[in-house]
C-alpha cells in the first residue's frame, strides 16, 4: 500500500491519530514545564519531500530535531521537530520549573546541558505521542533513546525523507502550535509500509 | 554573473557558463557535480538512496545514484560536454543523528550513498577530483560552471571550497 494512494476516510483517521498523538503531547509538555499550554488544532498535510523544508521556512532554516526509532508491533521513526527559537524558549521553562533559571541566549549555540535538556523534552513529547497512538490502535510500539541534531532543516529532514523515499514521495506531516504561537513544533512519523498497513488495519480499514 | 539555479531533492540539473548550480541543506544525501572545462558544462544531482534496483515501481530516476548520473551525463552531453573530459566533486552522505549499532542499515545511508556514486562514477572511468562527505552535519554547496569550483557551506563553520 502506497501512502499517495490512500483514500480520503484513511486520511481523516491519520489526521485524528495525528489530533490525539499530538493533543497527548501537548498535555505531557505542559506538565512539564508548569504552565498552561494551549494547542490549535493541528495542520496535518501530504508534503511532496521535495517541499518538506520549506514548509517549515527554508531548507537551510536551522531547525532543532529529536528522533526516536520504533520497533515491535510499529516499525520505522518518529521526529519531532522546532526551531531554535521555540526550543531554548522550552528550555528555559523546563529548567525553571526544576528551580533553575539560566539566561538563555537564543543565539548562542547550544549547551551539551541544552542539548540533554532538548533530548529529554522531545523524549517526553514524542513518547506520549506514541503512548495516545498505541493505546488507540492496541498495538505495542517501543521507542529508542532519543537521538539529537541541530542543522539546516534540509539535512535533518534528509532523514525521513530517505525513509519515505523508498516507497514514495510524499510525507505525512503534522504540525501543531502551542501557546500565544511561541513554540511550533512539526512531527513527523515514519512506518514501515508493512507497519502502515498493520495501523490501518487496527482501525479495521 | 550568471544564475544560481537551484537543484531540489531527488533532483538534477545542468547548465553552461557563467551560470552555476546550488542545492541547500544536503544531510544523507550526496550532492554529485559533474564537470567538463573545455565545454564549461556542469551538471549536480542530488542523490537520495543508493540503488535503483532495489526498489519496486520507481518512477523518479533522480533520486538513484546509479539512473540519476546516467541522466545527468545524457543532459550535459546534449550540451556539448564529453564523458572522457569529465570530473567530478561530491559532498554530502553525512550522518545526522548519531545512531548506535542497532539501528543497523538506517545509521549508514549517507556512507551507502556515497559508495553507491563512487561506484558508479568508477565504471564510467569519471575520477573524483574532490571530497567532502560523512560526519554528521550538513552542507548546502554552489558549483560554479565558469570555473568548476565547489563551495560548501556548513552551519557555525567556515566556508570550503574545492
Amino acid at each position: 500500500m502506497k501512502l499517495e494512494n490512500i483514500n480520503e476516510m484513511q486520511f481523516d483517521v491519520l489526521k485524528e491519530i495525528g489530533n490525539i498523538g499530538a493533543g497527548n503531547a501537548t498535555t505531557a509538555l505542559a506538565k512539564l514545564i508548569n504552565s498552561k499550554l494551549d494547542m490549535k488544532v493541528p495542520k496535518v498535510q501530504m508534503v511532496g519531500f521535495q517541499d518538506l523544508a520549506t514548509v517549515m521556512g527554508s531548507e537551510e532554516h536551522i531547525m532543532v530535531a529529536v528522533l526516536v526509532t520504533l520497533s515491535d508491533d510499529v516499525e520505522g521513526m518518529m521526529m519531532f521537530l522546532m526551531d531554535v527559537k521555540s526550543a531554548k524558549y522550552l528550555i528555559s521553562q523546563m529548567l525553571k520549573s526544576m528551580g533553575m533559571e539560566m539566561p538563555i541566549d537564543e543565539n548562542a549555540e547550544f549547551s551539551e546541558m541544552e542539548l540533554s535538556v532538548v533530548s529529554e523534552l522531545g523524549n517526553i513529547i514524542s513518547g506520549s505521542y506514541l503512548a495516545a497512538l498505541s493505546s488507540l490502535l492496541q498495538l505495542v510500539i517501543n521507542i529508542s533513546v532519543p537521538y539529537v541534531s541541530v542543522d539546516m532543516a534540509g539535512a535533518i529532514l534528509s532523514v525521513p525523507a530517505i525513509e519515505f523515499g523508498k516507497v514514495g514521495d510524499q510525507v505525512l506531516l503534522i504540525e501543531t502550535k502551542f501557546g500565544d504561537d511561541e513554540i511550533s513544533g512539526y512531527f513527523i512519523l515514519i512506518p514501515e509500509e508493512e507497519s502502515y498497513e498493520k495501523i490501518m488495519k487496527a482501525l479495521g480499514m | 554573473m550568471g544564475n544560481m539555479i537551484k537543484v531540489g531533492m531527488a533532483d538534477l540539473k545542468v547548465c553552461t557558463a557563467p551560470n552555476a548550480l546550488t542545492t541547500l541543506g544536503l544531510g544523507s544525501c550526496v550532492g554529485v557535480c559533474l564537470y567538463d572545462s573545455a565545454t564549461k558544462v556542469a551538471g549536480m544531482l542530488h542523490v537520495m538512496l543508493p540503488d535503483s534496483t532495489q526498489i519496486s515501481r520507481e518512477s523518479n530516476r533522480a533520486k538513484f545514484a546509479d539512473t540519476g548520473i546516467d541522466d545527468m551525463i545524457e543532459q550535459m552531453k546534449a550540451l556539448g560536454a564529453s564523458v572522457a573530459r569529465m570530473t567530478a566533486k561530491i559532498a554530502g552522505g553525512a550522518q545526522m543523528f548519531a545512531f548506535n549499532a542497532s539501528v543497523g542499515d538506517l545509521m549508514r545511508i549517507g556512507d551507502r550513498n556515497v559508495q553507491a556514486v563512487k561506484d558508479k562514477l568508477k565504471t564510467l572511468g569519471i575520477s573524483i577530483i574532490a571530497e567532502d562527505t560523512g560526519l554528521n552535519y550538513g552542507r548546502t554547496i554552489e558549483f560554479s560552471a565558469e570555473n568548476g569550483e565547489l563551495l560548501v557551506k556548513s552551519v557555525g563553520k567556515e566556508n570550503k571550497v574545492f
